[in-house]
């Protein structure tokens, strides 16, 4: 196997929402569109777990919802890398000491940058995915010295 | 005989839906000939949360209910309350929370009409609309310190003031907003694309609507003259005339399509403008907390027994909040929450039988769900005061369904 030459180009981030209430996800959005434009990047949200390199994950994860998530991380291609944003899903925030929730996120998978904030400001999220994208690098050297 | 139809499940997780909820749908050709939605992915329990807390923690929890509706949970959560204790907003007070909640409005309406423009494939639209979104969440950020999730209001009163220079950044903002929503006006209402993808889609006549239960928007999109500062008006929107913004008033005819929704939001967005600005040129002088040492509040809750229900016209519809405290502990001994999408999703079945597959999409937003707004547990008792369990809601809820599907013709 050559290089893995496709972070070099873009990032491509998926986004799930379990129990957030929304103030993050907008947020997300937010980061997104002209003001902070996170797509100048390259980086970009797309439909499917499948294609992406990141994880973006709010809320603090009902019960309902743990085994999705766990099948969204499964579904993601190596190498892959796991934000979590916004107080609830870093420590359950607000939702600690809910009978429903199962999460903080890092209860059901591996989290490796975490934003908190309720909601986190969009600069915080660019910054986020920003050190998500170093972690993948190196993950792709590994990767890249084990095929090798 | 060959199978006809195919299942095509949406979500819980799914592009078109920013949050998770489940659509099934079962489509023949491009027809959809059945539809359930599935609910409860959110569930956090936050009212069994808000019953152990205390009621300013329960204020900011009611907050957390929904992020976009970050200021109409609390303020239907603190007029039932100032109602249940007997506490009465300072005038000032009165005249700032309409005025935050009107900026809510505006971000809220213009972040659905972005969707909207997103899910029929236009995002360079949805793009231009967010970014005129910016301007609202600035002056919100200017005046409360946040984006989103204001902690702006407290039980009798709110917690910051308005400072002159926050005076002139609304204005700023007025002025701002009368072009945007000119533009908007151009660029959704005359575009005859969008005209063409939204007109006859999600199409609610006025007495299934009322037959649904919808609420907000989708229900004045049909015609139907309700909002609650127009029906129950409190704080200043007793002394302004707040109109319900219907179809008929604005282009003479009503056919409560998606189209008609994205109409009434816009109009909604110039009649906030115009509460905003009656506000700020009214606005009264003097305190804006009736008692603004939380110890002393909370004791004052802990000593006082009431119950209540507060009401508030949320951007999607109405929210209702009810309130009973008992006299021994300083928070809510119950509180229940009825958030407008609840309502607003029963549309989704009716508009989606007989729609084609490409108008997933718009039916889905074009109530603007909240998912996290409604997700919510109901406990029932029955005359005898027996506690119903969920197995026999849940029953009830399929004969309903049956019931109701074979009113509407659905095919089994
Ligand atoms: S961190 Fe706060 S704003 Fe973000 S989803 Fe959780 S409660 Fe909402």
């Amino acid at each position: 196997m050559g290089k893995l030459t496709s972070f070099k180009r873009s990032l491509w981030v998926f986004h799930a929402s379990g129990g957030s209430c929304n103030g993050c996800d907008i947020e997300i959005i937010a980061a997104l569109t002209p003001r902070y434009d996170a797509e100048r990047f390259g980086i970009k949200l797309v439909g499917s777990p499948r294609h992406a390199d990141v994880l973006l994950v709010t809320g603090a994860i009902p019960r309902d919802f743990a085994d999705k998530l766990r099948r969204i991380y499964e579904q993601m291609p190596d190498p892959k890398a796991v934000i979590a944003v916004g107080n609830c899903g870093t420590s359950g925030g607000v939702f600690y000491d809910s009978y429903n929730i199962v999460g903080p996120i890092d209860e059901i998978i591996p989290v490796d940058v975490y934003v908190p904030g309720c909601p986190p400001r969009p600069e915080a999220i660019v910054d986020a995915v920003v050190k998500a994208w170093l972690k993948l690098e190196k993950l792709e050297k590994q990767l890249e010295g084990k095929e090798e | 005989m060959a199978k006809t139809t195919y299942y095509v499940p949406i979500g819980p997780i799914h592009p078109a839906l920013k949050e998770p909820i489940r659509v099934e749908a079962e489509v023949e050709g491009e027809k959809i000939v059945k539809v359930d939605v599935k609910r409860g992915f959110a569930h956090r329990g936050i009212e069994y949360m808000g019953m152990k807390r205390n009621a300013i923690q329960t204020l900011y929890l009611s907050e957390r209910i929904c992020g976009i509706c970050s200021i109409s949970h609390p303020y239907a959560f603190v007029i039932g309350s100032e109602k249940a204790l007997g506490i009465e907003a300072p005038p000032r007070a009165q005249y700032i929370r309409p005025i935050i909640a009107e900026l809510e409005r505006i971000h809220s309406h213009i972040l659905w009409i972005g969707v909207i423009a997103h899910e029929i494939g236009f995002d360079s639209l949805l793009f231009w609309t967010w970014k005129g979104r910016e301007k609202v969440l600035d002056v919100l950020e200017l005046i409360t310190g946040n984006r989103i999730n204001y902690a702006m209001y407290m039980i009798g009163g709110v917690r910051r003031d308005l400072k002159e220079s926050h005076i002139k950044a609304l204005r700023d903002m007025i002025t701002y907003y009368w072009e945007f929503t000119e533009h908007m006006k151009e660029v959704f209402l005359s575009d005859p694309v969008y005209k063409a993808r939204t007109r006859g889609v999600a199409q609610v006549p006025k007495d299934m609507a009322l037959k649904l239960n919808l609420v907000g928007p989708t229900a004045r999109a049909a015609g139907l003259r309700m909002d609650i500062r127009q029906d129950i008006p409190f704080d200043a929107y007793a002394d302004m005339d707040v109109k319900a913004v219907v179809p008929q008033d604005i282009v003479g005819e009503v056919r409560g399509d998606a189209y008609d929704a994205t109409m009434v939001r816009i109009y909604e967005i110039e009649q906030s403008l115009d509460i905003i600005e009656y506000c700020i040129d009214n606005l009264p002088e003097g305190r804006i907390l009736a008692i603004p040492n939380y110890i002393a509040l909370l004791n004052k809750i802990k000593k006082t027994a009431g119950e209540a229900i507060g009401a508030h016209e949320a951007p999607r519809g109405e929210v209702v909040h009810y309130l009973k405290y008992d006299g021994t502990r300083d928070g809510p001994s119950v509180w229940k929450v009825v958030a407008p999408s609840y309502n607003n999703i029963n549309s989704w079945g009716y508009c989606l039988l007989g729609a084609e597959v490409a108008d997933i999409p718009v039916v889905v937003a074009y109530i603007d769900p909240c998912l996290c707004c409604n997700d919510r547990v109901a406990v029932v008792r029955d005359s005898t005061g027996k506690m119903l369990d969920y197995s026999f809601i849940h029953k009830k809820a399929v004969e309903k369904t049956r019931a109701l599907e074979k009113e509407l013709g659905v095919r089994k």
